[in-house]
């Protein structure tokens, strides 16, 4: 039932919206991962981020896309809750470290021995928009031991000009999405940083979208 | 039967177009049995891409004059948002772009209702004045003049420009056996075939640039024979899907084929400016729509106001 849910939101709204009145300009679409267990890290601006993630994936394999979000947004009401888990299919998160590291991740593990494909946003909010923020260490300590999971970097540019945290309306814009090369995870947690930041910065230089002057 | 409101001449057009893609799909399935060690990926999709947009404009074109009307602001839509993507807009002017494409929806009723006072006015004075007015309420003065030029061009350009073509199909009829579809088959078969008689003439004899610093592949040699070609076939097919007689239709053909050429470069300077190759990747092996469209947004407005003084 969920599954069914799943297709019909994506085929009949989130596709619509993101193919016809947004648009994307999309780069090396070949690179984005077809086999779990994977992760995608990308850059978070707006709450379209997931949904053009996601619209990326052919119907037939949309419920193995997970988006891994944070618990204290998305069930905040039981509404929404029902739809995050639900309709999209998130795995909800617990942000703010007081829990522990080995806990934090349960749900995450289980997904990708699933052989599922998550959706990471390493700079863990949408922020301010079209600013990149510095990406956190979360995901270097989920993917540390699994050696059966590559990260995929992907940077989207254009969907906080469309919808940014914090606004209402709706404005169509062109966006951008590159992908990357699969990435091997550095040895410590800040070279990881570094290494993720670099390449995201790399990445952008293939946006053909405008920058926005604010 | 389905086409027969469609007036003779036309429908002849229409399957004198799809006949020159059938040939065209044809040298290219036989040059790549000849020559299979070379890649012929981007000519394959040029010409997919080409089935594309021609089926789409003749199934709303046939469809009826609403339809069509509707599809000229689908494309317009398009293109607006192509725009507004590409140019540097500040995060204050999303409510001003918002209203941007509001335009598109007005500026179309007004073509379906065949106002053309309002048609004419609405863009260039209304929302010239408006949009300085929905931007100076939000209050961000940091850059205002730079986004109030920007926007307004962008809506002159995609909407204004664009709708002319859609408002061919509104005019009272003068040549029975073409109607407004006529008007718009020749529009938009002189000016796409002037993009590509320029480039085969400038591929062909190009030797002399006429802007090396916008356009290098663009010559005088490519530009003065796509003029000719465009000027001797317009001017014979002026009379068949126009009201225009031989000798107005090769005037038709030399504003059409130099208009092109401007809009062309119009907008490789745009590109040029913002450091992209291609507007966009909607339509594979052409570009985004601004590449497609770009002589178009010269063309439709300068061939519009051409016949409407002449026979309107």
């Amino acid at each position: 039932m969920p599954r069914i849910l799943k297709i019909l939101f994506f085929l009949v709204i989130v596709r619509p919206v993101v193919l016809v009145v947004l648009g994307l300009n999309i780069r090396n679409l070949q690179k984005l991962p077809r086999t779990g267990p994977a992760v995608i890290a990308a850059n978070h601006n707006s709450h379209l981020d997931t949904m053009v993630l996601m619209s990326l994936y052919p119907l037939a394999m949309i419920h193995k896309v997970r988006p891994v979000a944070a618990a204290d947004y998305f069930l905040k009401n039981k509404w929404l809750a029902w739809f995050s888990l639900n309709v999209i299919g998130i795995i909800p998160l617990t942000r703010g470290g007081h829990v522990k590291r080995e806990d934090l991740f349960v749900d995450c593990h289980k997904a990708l021995d699933k052989g599922d494909i998550l959706i990471i946003f390493p700079e863990g909010t949408r922020g301010e928009p079209e600013q990149q923020a510095k990406p956190k260490k979360g995901l270097f300590y989920l993917v540390k031991d699994r050696t059966d999971t590559a990260i995929t970097p992907v940077i989207m540019y254009g969907l906080g000009r469309a919808l940014p945290r914090g606004e209402a309306l709706f404005v169509p814009f062109v966006c951008d999405v590159v992908i990357g090369d699969p990435m091997s995870v550095a040895a410590d947690s800040d070279a990881f940083v570094a290494q993720l930041t670099d390449t995201f910065a790399q990445l952008r230089q293939q946006c053909v979208t405008g920058t926005s002057i604010n | 039967m389905l086409l027969k409101h469609i007036p003779d001449n036309s429908l002849h057009a229409m399957l004198g177009v799809i006949a020159l893609l059938v040939v065209a799909s044809l040298i290219q399935f036989v040059l790549r049995l000849r020559r299979p060690e070379k890649d012929y990926t981007e000519l394959h999709q040029r010409i997919t891409s080409w089935w594309w947009m021609i089926g789409l404009l003749f199934i709303f074109l046939v469809s009826g004059r609403n339809p069509a009307i509707v599809f000229f602001g689908f494309i317009s839509f398009l293109a607006l948002k192509e725009f507004v993507s590409i140019v540097p807009t500040r995060q204050a002017d999303r409510n001003v772009v918002f209203w941007a494409y509001l335009s598109i929806p007005v500026q179309y009723y007004w073509v379906a209702t065949a106002w053309y006072g309002m048609f004419i006015i609405f863009i260039p004075v209304y929302m010239f004045l408006f949009i300085p007015m929905r931007m100076v309420l939000k209050g961000e003065t940091e850059g205002f003049i730079k986004s109030a030029g920007v926007l307004h061009w962008s809506v002159m350009l995609t909407v204004f420009s664009v709708s002319h073509v859609a408002y061919l199909l509104v005019l009272p009829v003068k040549n029975s056996f073409a109607g407004g579809v006529g008007l718009v088959l020749y529009l938009l078969f002189m000016t796409q075939f002037n993009d590509i008689s320029q480039y085969t003439w400038g591929k062909l004899f190009g030797k002399h640039k006429i802007i090396p610093k916008v356009s290098p592949k663009k010559t005088w040699e490519g530009f003065v024979g796509g003029l000719v070609t465009i000027t001797v076939v317009a001017g014979f097919v002026a009379p068949l899907l126009t009201p225009l007689t031989r000798l107005e239709g090769f005037v038709a053909g030399v504003i059409i084929s130099a208009s092109g050429f401007i809009g062309d470069v119009v907008i490789s300077s745009v590109k040029r400016d913002l450091h992209i190759k291609d507007s966009g990747t909607l339509i594979p092996g052409h570009g985004g729509i601004l590449d497609r469209l770009d002589s178009l947004m010269y063309t439709a407005p300068l061939f519009f106001h051409y016949i409407y003084y002449l026979h309107y």
